[in-house]
């Protein structure tokens, strides 16, 4: 259902004032700030090309060795020099997986309440907390995670979850604390704040117009919210997810405290797990061998050719899902 | 105005001060280990009473990061937990000298009930890493335990995740004492783990402990001391028991075998009051320095170190060397050329 909106009213064109006559502004100003805005933006692109560069020349030699095997094989051997980087791939996408699967409803319930049900007086202490939880830096987050989060998560729910959901194959084996579980929640409560403030913005956005139209024909608060607002700023809040995501994917610190870093495959989220970012922070310093670095730096490759391509296949699924409801709003 | 214009003849004043002093004091950077970072620290800050002229500025960036800016010349000396290889050393431009400083001890630390005081021998804490070991009331480890009542619980491998001069001194030793350890996961800075779960850091793992219950890791003796955290005896080469200690790693340092390269390894030394789980930390050096004067300069340090900077390394819990190498150490400086 589209609503109508009314036409914008155009601003009737004036005729040409008298300034016109005299002679043109220097349009120097103009020209020099879009060759700056130009020179900004052409920095941005050079800075990606010279990483990828740096990446694949730090590479080539582990690239040339291993192959296609270094992303299907999973044995990290530093002594025998045997480098596969499957498990660690498997723990990067899992463990934002896990991370999106919480974070989102989360953020996205918590920014409609902000937006659309909280008193005023609420509103502005709320959104101070939140963007404090932003401020808390990374390592100090694996701390609490390590001695706080990581005890609690075993004695209580992780228990919990066992005996009920122990029918899966997500919870079951022993219970040590440090998991991929952990490690997905830890990065769920990293993303939590940026997913909910440009969620927030986002349906701030929406304008009024459409929540008076669904209160006009009778819907309640929670349908208004709904179908005007959530539904209105789908799009947006697609992508609010997808910058999540991106945070959630090189997210190193307090994930590598809380992961287990152990390179295995385990359907069971009790396991631990590692990811790419945390491997690369584990071993860099310490690596002295040619081909061990190598390797840690196709690791890199690999962890910025995955960003790259989950942005594009979320941007594909942005545009598919935006032509759709294109097409269902002409029909 | 007068406040201002006085504000500037201070700026003007310190600016000067400060150009005046750096010119006057030569720089000798070194980077390296983070294990003995807080010895080279104190060091440092007391050479500069000694001898004013210098100045020295170290980065722990870790012993791979050490061995690779001395290769790259980047550094006027560098440091590593671990001797370099020899592929490593065939890459030099020139000789490169290793300069042992001080050594320490790594400890096996455990969370079981009570914490009672346990005995290990090196094949049962191989087979625990190995993960042939599952429980604490194995009879393996009962055997050096009379009298200790473990329960049946399930043993938590907790090891480094991040790669460590502490990981290649624990597998070094791991590869001494068990052939199947040296053939399943070796010897190095970070090894394919066959059980068990990584923390990151000594504070990691020393953590990951503490919270988990049936735990055991390795972590330096420092991190056990200052967590409250207990250490068992280990059984060394000789067969008898012996507590990780600064005398027990200076008694590993004085029995194992030391070659003239100084590349040595004290791990399951022989001595009958040798702790067998030891490495030493060395600093690297070219043998010809390029710039004499501040060759000169780190060649007066480096004997300052070996004569007056080990007497301090026993309050900050890391061994000195005993005198027979430490007079082998100073023969070995004398032969830095400028």
């Amino acid at each position: 259902m589209e609503i109508a909106l009314p036409p914008t009213t155009a601003a009737p064109v004036e005729p040409r004032s008298a300034a016109s006559a005299m002679a043109p502004p220097s349009r120097f100003g103009d020209k020099a700030f879009e060759w700056l805005t130009l020179a900004m933006a052409m920095a941005l692109v050079v800075l990606v090309v010279l990483i990828s560069w740096q990446l694949w020349r730090g590479s080539s030699l582990a690239v040339q060795k291993f192959g296609f095997r270094f992303l299907t094989t999973s044995t990290w051997d530093p002594v025998a020099e045997q480098f596969g980087a499957l498990p660690f791939i498997y723990g990067t996408l899992v463990s934002s997986l896990i991370a999106l699967v919480i974070a989102v409803p989360l953020s996205i319930a918590t920014a409609a309440y902000l937006t659309e049900l909280a008193p005023l007086w609420i509103r502005q202490p709320l959104v101070s907390l939140i963007e404090m939880l932003a401020a808390i830096p990374s390592v100090i987050l694996g701390l609490w995670g390590i001695f706080v989060m990581v005890p609690w998560l075993r004695d209580y729910p992780f228990p919990w979850l066992k005996r009920f959901f122990g029918w899966t194959p997500f919870f079951t084996g022993p219970i040590y604390g440090p998991s991929m579980l952990a490690g997905g929640l830890i990065i769920a409560i990293m993303i939590l704040p940026i997913i909910t403030s440009v969620s927030r913005e986002i349906l701030r956005s929406v304008p009024n117009l459409q929540r008076e139209a669904a209160y006009a024909l009778g819907a309640t608060r929670w349908e208004a919210t709904r179908i005007a607002v959530l539904s209105y700023a789908k799009n947006g809040l697609f992508g609010a997810t997808i910058l999540g995501l991106g945070r959630a994917l090189g997210e190193t610190m307090a994930v590598t405290m809380v992961i287990g870093n152990t390179p295995q495959i385990a359907a069971s989220l009790f396991k631990p797990g590692y990811t790419l970012a945390s491997v690369l922070a584990n071993e860099f310093t310490e690596a002295t061998t040619d081909m061990y670095l190598q390797a840690l730096f196709e690791i890199g490759l690999v962890l910025f050719g995955i960003t790259i391509l989950v942005n594009l296949l979320a941007q594909l699924l942005l545009r598919t899902i935006s032509t759709t409801s294109a097409t269902r709003a002409v029909q | 105005m007068t406040k201002l214009f006085s504000s500037k003849i201070l700026w003007l004043a310190i600016v000067l001060g400060f150009s005046a002093n750096a010119s006057a004091q030569m720089m000798i950077n070194g980077a390296g280990a983070t294990f003995p970072y807080p010895i080279y620290s104190k060091w440092f800050d007391e050479y500069a009473k000694v001898d004013p002229s210098v100045r020295f500025n170290y980065q722990s960036i870790g012993s791979g990061g050490g061995q690779k800016q001395i290769l790259a010349q980047t550094v006027d000396f560098g440091a590593s937990d671990g001797p370099m290889s020899d592929e490593n050393l065939a890459k030099a431009p020139g000789k490169i000298l290793h300069i042992p400083t001080v050594a320490g001890a790594v400890v096996m630390t455990y969370n079981v009930p009570g914490n009672p005081s346990l005995k290990l021998d090196g094949e049962t804490i191989a087979d625990i890493f190995l993960g042939k070991i599952k429980k604490w009331n194995d009879p393996k480890i009962a055997a050096t335990n009379a009298g200790v009542k473990l329960a049946d619980n399930e043993i938590v491998v907790v090891h480094r995740s991040d790669g460590s001069g502490t990981t290649f001194i624990f597998t070094d030793y791991l590869s001494k004492v068990s052939a199947e350890w040296k053939q399943k996961a070796g010897n190095n800075t970070s090894v394919n783990w066959p059980t068990g779960i990584g923390g990151k850091g000594n504070e990691g793992v020393s953590g990951q402990v503490k919270q988990t219950p049936g735990a055991l890791g390795y972590v330096e003796l420092i991190y056990a001391l200052q967590n409250k955290m207990p250490y068992a005896e280990l059984k060394n080469a000789a067969g008898d028991f012996v507590k990780p200690t600064i005398e027990s790693v200076t008694a590993a340092l004085a029995t194992a075998e030391i070659p003239d390269d100084f590349r040595f390894s004290i791990t399951n030394a022989p001595g009958k009051e040798a702790y067998p789980i030891a490495g030493a930390t060395w600093l690297l050096v070219y043998q010809q320095q390029k710039d004499a004067a501040k060759g000169k300069k780190l060649v007066e340090f480096l004997k300052w170190a070996a004569k007056n900077g080990e007497k301090m390394a026993k309050d900050l819990q890391y061994a000195p060397l005993p005198d027979n190498l430490q007079q082998r150490v100073l023969a070995r400086i004398n032969e830095i050329k400028m």
